[in-house]
């Protein structure tokens, strides 16, 4: 018996929808069956709290008098430089951006200890943040200085707009080289000293809906502790990556890109992040909701850590060369135990994308589509899925005359 | 009874040129243990250690250092996790040398067990949203 998003809102507003997540409904698929579950839930809700960095927030900072034009001058945000190649006071601020006087990776391993997703974090928190700007001058906008505070509370429009988030599973780095080495994936000890791995797996919202069948541009989700919307595909998304039999993608696969209003959003769902020798970047919350449409839609919220695996993929040599090679293939739950065998050897496992966080999330969006405060959205396009055709390009370079 | 316990040691500029450890070491009996030390002369200086030894030398010897000047503060107090900032990743597991962190196999949380700890510091820098702070 097939349902409609319509009705699912029906249900929702006179408090009677049936929520569970994405933990919860492999249980009662267990205890029920397929089609009794399916007919009873009306809603999954998935989760994941990772480090992203494709995420930033843009700002309106409003006009001052005698007024100025950032747009094409310098704007800092606690000293981290913000985008300014936009309007007169439109700025946009990246989480990986950082202080000009940061010593980076010049005394290596760089700390990276504030960057643009500590600045949003501390934005988010309603936090006073240091503006300092500059500018060229016209006719119409003469100032060529600005010194100020500014307030997330006092200023026009505070927008999160993430480029690629909620990656569709992901790699397991290792290192197999004979030194440290310091990644995005983390600290990576030499001749295979530990693996590392950042995916909520059965609780993430892309592996609940492998194929994109109900995630799609304008749903409506929990972003950064409020409310967002898919606005688009992610960059690099990869529907063409290989599946299992289930359709579940066995690389980093599907992306979404999100947008929401800062101002509702929490500083704890949008952590400022550093990863030592690497750089700053910011953890975010997300949380989707899948209706359960039908039976062939809950089957798929039903996969578990088991049936999800991913590549270990040596983060010293065949990921700064991009090199195809992978070591193996490996699942959550095994990644799980604290301990995976990799070229014999068993090496510890962590995970950097937190499952308990992840837990949080998918149990408050349930909670606030039982109230009834969350109704569902009806997508207005579709991510491209495996018939788009649409592969991951790599850059092929070309001589400069 | 024997007791053996981690602290720091602070070392005022001058307390630095005595040799303290040394007097600790042959009048007290006390064994220990250096797991961390920072100490140049004429400045102020660190040394994290293990002392252990029957219980009425240990306390003589620890009043000993007082009065020679150096301040103590037990380990437990030196790296502390700030819990608003945990996100419960795990990133820490497998830093940690002496196995101070564990998950919780049904919550997933991570649980740090300040004992193990030997303030090697591996940890704090590689907490990416640095939530393990020092406190020296």
């Amino acid at each position: 018996m097939a349902k409609t998003i319509a009705e699912i809102n029906e249900k929702i507003k006179k408090g009677q929808a049936v929520v569970v997540t994405a933990e919860e409904v492999i249980d009662i698929a267990k205890k029920k069956g397929v089609a009794t579950a399916a007919r009873e839930v009306d809603v999954v809700t998935t989760g994941t709290f990772g480090p992203m960095c494709s995420s930033s927030a843009y700002l309106n900072l409003g006009h001052t008098s005698p007024r100025i034009k950032v747009g094409g001058g310098r704007v800092y945000l606690n000293d981290v430089p913000a985008y300014t190649g936009v309007a007169a006071v439109d700025v946009i601020l990246g989480a990986t951006a950082m202080p000009e006087d940061d010593p980076k990776n010049r005394i290596y391993p760089g700390e990276f200890k504030y960057g643009g997703g500590h600045v949003i974090e501390e934005l988010v928190a309603g936090k006073d943040v240091k503006l300092v700007a500059s500018a060229y001058g016209t006719d119409c906008y003469p100032r060529k200085k600005l010194e100020t505070w500014i307030n997330i509370n006092t200023i026009n429009e505070a927008v999160l707009f993430n480029l690629r988030n909620a990656y569709q599973n992901y790699n397991v780095a290792v290192n197999l080289s004979d030194r440290m080495i310091y990644t995005y994936m983390g600290v990576l000890k030499p001749r295979l000293g530990n693996a590392n791995f950042c995916s909520a797996g059965q609780l993430a919202p892309l592996l609940n809906d492998p194929l994109y069948k109900t995630i799609g541009v304008g749903t409506k989700i929990f972003l950064g502790g409020g409310i967002g919307y898919v606005a688009w595909h992610g960059t690099q998304h990869n529907p063409s990556a290989p599946r299992t039999e289930n359709g579940v993608p066995k690389r980093g696969a599907g992306t979404l890109a999100v947008i929401g209003d800062l101002k509702q959003m929490k500083p704890q769902w949008l952590v400022g992040t550093s990863f030592l020798g690497y750089g700053a970047t910011i953890t975010v919350g997300i949380g989707v909701p899948i209706p359960v449409l039908n039976e062939e839609i809950l089957q798929y919220t039903l996969v578990t850590d088991a049936d999800i695996l991913a590549p270990i993929i040596d983060y010293a040599e065949a990921y700064p060369q991009r090199k195809p090679d992978v070591l193996a293939e490996v699942s959550y739950a095994e990644l799980k135990t604290g301990k995976i065998t990799v070229n014999g050897k068993e090496i510890p496992t962590a995970s950097l994308s937190s499952y308990p966080k992840a837990v949080e999330i998918a149990n408050t969006l349930k909670q606030w589509i039982k109230k009834g405060d969350f109704l569902l959205t009806d997508p207005v396009a579709r991510l491209p899925g495996v018939e788009s055709g649409i592969k991951l390009k790599s850059l092929e370079e070309r001589p400069l005359p | 009874m024997n007791v053996s316990k981690k602290i720091v040691l602070h070392f005022t500029p001058k307390a630095v040129d005595k040799p303290v450890v040394s007097h600790l070491i042959r009048d007290y009996g006390l064994d220990f243990n250096i797991l961390k030390a920072s100490i140049s002369p004429g400045e102020e200086g660190l040394m994290v250690m293990e002392l252990s030894g029957e219980q009425k030398a240990y306390d003589k010897g620890i009043r000993y250092l007082q009065e020679s000047g150096v301040e103590i503060q037990a380990l437990s107090q030196d790296v502390t996790r700030n819990e608003e900032r945990c996100t419960h990743c795990g990133a820490c597991i497998t830093m940690c040398p002496t196995r101070a962190f564990s998950l919780e196999s049904k919550t997933r949380k991570v649980h740090f067990d300040n004992a193990k700890c030997i303030v090697c510091e591996l940890c704090v820098r590689a907490c990416p949203p640095r939530a393990m702070e020092l406190h020296f």
